[in-house]
């Protein structure tokens, strides 16, 4: 019913974040803030060869060092943990085997950071070498030795294969058929703050930690796994404010459990504060993905039948990694109409830090695949992009071929914007040389559909709670980590209650106060927290107006809430306070506390792999950008990006249009700069653990942008909105490579777009530069699904899919 | 094949004793000579509005000002200050009353994660101090030094403009002597 109404007093307007100040003043305490009297600091001793058996630890003479409190090894922590049920492969601290430079062997406390340090230099540990794999090529030729002992096959950790209707007999019907490769290379989330934790145990046995992680939830399962037979109900984990997260801060990490456990066995409380170089270890980020796409499309551009492969480079662990792996595969429908649709999956372990959910999560790869490879069948076709796009979209109110319900679908109104604001119809194929425009679109899911580890109980919950005074506290274990999660919550039951959200307090992200909210990922939480918080208010408001009709003696459909005031709305004269009505209901009621919750609908799609890529409701993003590419030194410039966001609607532009800001920046980092490689003959070492060496845009890099926001609601989303933490960084990349092609008439099927890649794609006969061939994998028989036009009942008529097998897991929501 | 852990052992230094001026007022505090500003800001002081980003110098986020002038207190070490004026974000507001462009930050979203935000502030502030009516590129190059992850910088650059043009207006007097066009 919230989302009917057509008036508003807070959604949609500008305000200021609810922790705006804080944030302004320094008065925001990160993890990294806290103190307690008397801690320890924790240091990690971390492994320095790539691939080894430990053969030896002996911690004697770092234990008996001065100031030191506790070293703990792997031994004790034994436990395996993982953010995936199906990739339980962590341990807290290497047991016998260490898999990538900076995997974790020993950890310390001490009374000091420095007397951490020093005794880090007293560990001694011998390894026995194991055979590097620095890649994924390495790693389909090196079955033995396995990085990790469970897997598909060899140093395969997982395949997949789909098939969604007869292909092969698509690409007969098709007019013509592309075939290319792509390589986009893994990078990194680079969050500013490094992250830190906080624990303490106390004389009652309960444990606290603070940590910077964007998943509460998650941590509090793993610690409760790790620290057994500590019981779940005596762990209490308290996020704090992140300092950015983009998805690198939701696994359960080593360190956090670590400080645990020694503030366990020292009965102190113990900090651990990451380095710069210990970030990059943790990573978790973009993984390097090489694909293949072959598109079949009539004369008219309809593409008769798509077939997606994908191979990712997973580093050391499995992460989210069987998430991003069919992510890579899931959203290529839900733009333009795919017929029949085939995709095969593999990820591979390497001996790198792990890859897991960046911003995009496993999405950015394949869509900068689709919408380059659209950009050469418009120039096969002899077509203006832009109408190849709109002359093919995605219904509004439909299911795609591989069975996810598309509802409200804004591409074609984005697209529309983008083309008029930027001319690209003037531009496109007639800027000078050296100067083009590229259009690119993309599409995102407003919250995974489903959880990361199989439940039926609510993906977000609300307690609201009325105080006599007038004041309303909301908790909800949301994340804060920047995008205004905080804020969302204030603003929502700040619009039903009438009140100012200024008036509200919000307790976020603790799991002893705060009821479940599953984490600040896959651009889950406005939509799924701010539904919840609608069912709460909405239930406060009703006991509210109770209170107050039976005061003002009318009925109670005629009470209005606004301005602080609860009144009769036929005679707005005729009320009381806020604090009032409260007082009022409280009275009739007793305490007025509620709660909410949100489950997300049920998907259409019935096979093993279906958990991946259903949402509520999907954002779609159309950008033009124009670009200035040097031909002697292969420099991009990127002048300016026309952006439009199908958001739904904006519960606060501000916030919203900052989201779109900051993706198209880290769109165009990816696209152009960033980068994590390695030194592959030198021990697997990454090549720049820092910031200065990981090139990432500062001011002078940044490009103009100019955002528009279409606004059409979603009735799933809270007063109709969708996501926008992560849709538009999804054209960015495409977006450039497309105006690139425009500019010099090079196609660089390769991200990052460095100035070398241009100089020799420029040289280059085929004027291209870009992957040329694939690792051999023998695909698994294929799960078969019949696409819904094809009598179709979302589940699998033959291959392995008759039992549906979940493993959600959503991207990330910054 | 034996490695060990790569070694940051530290020679161990009496504490020094100094009096330090941080916004505004002299404190005295003790702490190891190798320590630099970033850590006895925060670890001695509790000024831990100042944040970091990778102590090496590379991103900007610990940027405080020594007589008005932004420097990286990672690189900085307090032994070298003595008689200069410290400046972090804890010292920006008039008490209650928000600094400008603590108020612009705010009002248009300038800040997200608010992590980078302090250094942002400090080095706004020293371009402002400086140059009434900044253009973008000179806000652009002051702030060259300055790593965001989250807000594309564009906020940021719009929220300078506006602190600049809010301060211009609260001294017209003295705004039209400097402005000029600088």
């Amino acid at each position: 019913m919230a989302a009917e109404r057509r008036e508003f007093k807070v959604i949609g307007k500008p305000h200021r974040r609810i922790d705006g100040v804080a944030k302004v003043t320094g008065a925001t305490k990160f993890a990294d803030d806290l103190a307690l009297p008397g801690m320890l600091y924790c240091k990690l001793v971390r492994s320095t060869v790539p691939h080894a058996r430990i053969t030896r630890i002996d911690v004697t003479r770092a234990l008996a060092a001065p100031g030191v409190k506790a070293v703990l090894t792997g031994k004790d922590l034994p436990i395996p943990f993982g953010i995936l049920p199906v990739s339980q492969d962590e341990h807290a601290l290497c047991l016998d085997v260490v898999r990538f430079i900076g995997d974790p062997v020993v950890a310390i406390a001490a009374t000091s950071e420095d007397a951490a340090f020093d005794a880090m230099d007293l560990v001694e540990i011998d390894y026995e070498p194991l055979p590097q794999i620095p890649d994924v090529d390495t790693a389909a030729r090196t079955p033995e030795p396995r990085i990790h002992d469970y897997g598909d096959e060899g140093n395969i950790h997982k395949k997949v294969s789909l098939v969604f209707g007869d292909v092969d007999e698509g690409f007969r019907e098709a007019d013509t058929v592309r075939d290319d490769l792509f390589f986009y290379e893994g990078n990194t989330h680079l969050p500013m703050e490094q992250h830190a934790a906080l624990a303490q145990f106390d004389g009652d046995g309960k444990l606290v930690i603070w940590s910077s992680t964007q998943t509460p939830h998650y941590l509090h399962r793993a610690l409760a796994k790790v620290l057994a037979p500590l019981a779940a109900s005596h762990i209490r984990v308290i996020a704090t404010p992140n300092g950015g997260g983009f998805g690198g801060k939701s696994d359960p990490f080593n360190h956090e459990i670590v400080v645990c456990k020694l503030a366990m066995l020292t009965g102190k409380p113990v900090k651990v504060s990451l380095t710069r170089e210990e970030v990059f270890y943790c990573h978790r980020g973009r993984h390097p993905v090489l694909m293949r796409i072959k598109t079949g499309v009539k004369k008219d551009g309809s593409i008769t039948a798509m077939h997606f492969q994908s191979w990712l480079d997973g580093g050391a662990y499995g992460s989210y990694g069987v998430a991003s792996t069919y992510y890579t595969g899931a959203l290529q429908t839900v733009t333009y109409p795919v017929k029949r649709y085939r995709f095969d999956g593999a990820r591979f372990f390497t001996n790198k830090p792990p890859c897991g959910p960046k911003r995009g999560h496993g999405t950015p790869q394949p869509r900068y695949a689709l919408e380059v490879q659209m950009d050469k069948i418009a120039e096969d076709l002899g077509t203006n992009p832009a109408d190849l796009r709109l002359r093919h979209l995605v219904p509004a109110n439909s299911v795609t071929a591989n069975w996810l319900r598309v509802g409200s679908m804004g591409l074609g109104r984005c697209i529309e914007t983008v083309v008029a604001a930027s001319g690209f119809r003037e531009k496109w194929h007639k800027l000078p040389e050296g100067r083009g425009v590229g259009l690119a679109c993309g599409s995102y899911i407003s919250g995974a559909g489903l959880p990361i580890y199989w439940n039926a109980m609510p993906h977000s919950g609300v307690q609201l709670k009325c105080d006599r005074g007038g004041g309303v506290t909301v908790f909800c274990g949301s994340t804060e980590i920047g995008q205004g999660s905080d804020s969302v919550l204030a603003y929502v039951v700040a619009e039903l209650l009438g009140i100012d959200p200024f008036d509200i307090r919000v307790v976020t992200a603790d799991t002893d106060l705060t009821p479940v909210d599953l984490g600040s990922y896959s651009s889950r939480v406005t939509l799924m927290t701010g539904n919840a918080a609608i069912q709460a208010a909405e239930r406060a408001r009703e006991l509210l107006a109770k209170g107050a009709a039976a005061k003002l003696a009318i009925p109670e459909s005629r009470v209005g809430f606004a301005n602080r005031r609860v009144f009769d709305v036929e005679d707005p004269s005729k009320g009381m306070t806020f604090a009032e009505a409260v007082v009022a209901a409280e009275s009739q009621f007793g305490t007025i506390g509620t709660v909410g919750s949100y489950v997300p609908p049920p998907s259409p799609g019935k096979y093993r792999g279906a958990g991946v890529g259903p949402s509520p409701a999907y954002s779609y993003t159309a950008a033009v950008c124009e670009v200035e590419v040097d031909k002697d030194t292969g420099i991009i410039v990127v002048k300016k990006t026309w952006i439009a966001h199908d958001i739904g609607r904006s519960i606060n532009p501000v916030l919203v249009e900052g989201q779109v800001e900051g993706s198209v920046y880290m769109g165009l980092g990816e696209a152009l700069m960033e980068e994590m490689i390695y030194r592959g003959n030198r021990n697997v070492v990454h090549k720049f653990p820092s910031l200065l060496e990981y090139k990432s845009p500062t001011t002078l890099e940044m490009c103009d942008v100019e955002t528009h926001l279409i606004e059409d609601p979603d009735p799933n989303g809270p007063f109709g909105a969708k996501e926008v933490g992560q849709g538009p960084l999804l054209p960015m990349p495409p977006a450039i490579a497309n105006a690139v092609y425009d500019a010099v008439r090079v196609r660089v099927d390769e991200i990052p777009i460095t100035p070398d890649k241009v100089l020799k794609a420029l040289r280059a006969k085929d004027r291209r530069y870009g992957p040329t061939k694939t690792p051999t994998v023998t695909w698994p028989e294929p799960i078969v699904v019949p696409p819904p036009w094809e009598g179709g009942t979302g589940k699998a008529v033959s291959g392995e899919g008759a039992k549906p097998i979940v493993i959600g897991a959503g991207g990330v929501r910054k | 094949m034996k490695t060990k852990a790569k070694g940051r052992a530290r020679a161990r230094f009496e504490k020094v004793h100094m009096r330090l001026r941080v916004n505004g007022e002299d404190v005295e505090v003790a702490f190891a000579p190798h320590k630099t500003l970033l850590e006895v800001l925060r670890e001695d002081l509790g000024l831990t509005g100042t944040k970091h980003g990778c102590e090496l110098g590379e991103c900007g986020t610990c940027a405080v000002l020594v007589d008005g002038k932004p420097i990286l207190s990672c690189l900085a070490l307090p032994l070298d200050l003595e008689g200069k004026e410290i400046s972090t974000v804890e010292g920006m507001a008039d008490g209650p009353r928000l600094h400008p462009l603590q108020e612009a930050f705010a009002d248009l979203g300038a800040a997200q994660c608010g992590y980078c935000t302090p250094g942002f502030l400090l080095t706004a502030k020293a371009l402002l101090d400086a140059k009434k009516k900044p253009t973008r590129d000179e806000i652009k190059d002051a702030l060259a030094g300055n790593l965001c992850r989250c807000t594309g910088y564009v906020k940021i650059f719009e929220a300078v403009e506006l602190a600049a043009k809010r301060m211009r207006e609260a001294a017209p007097s003295k705004a039209k002597g400097a402005s000029n066009g600088r």
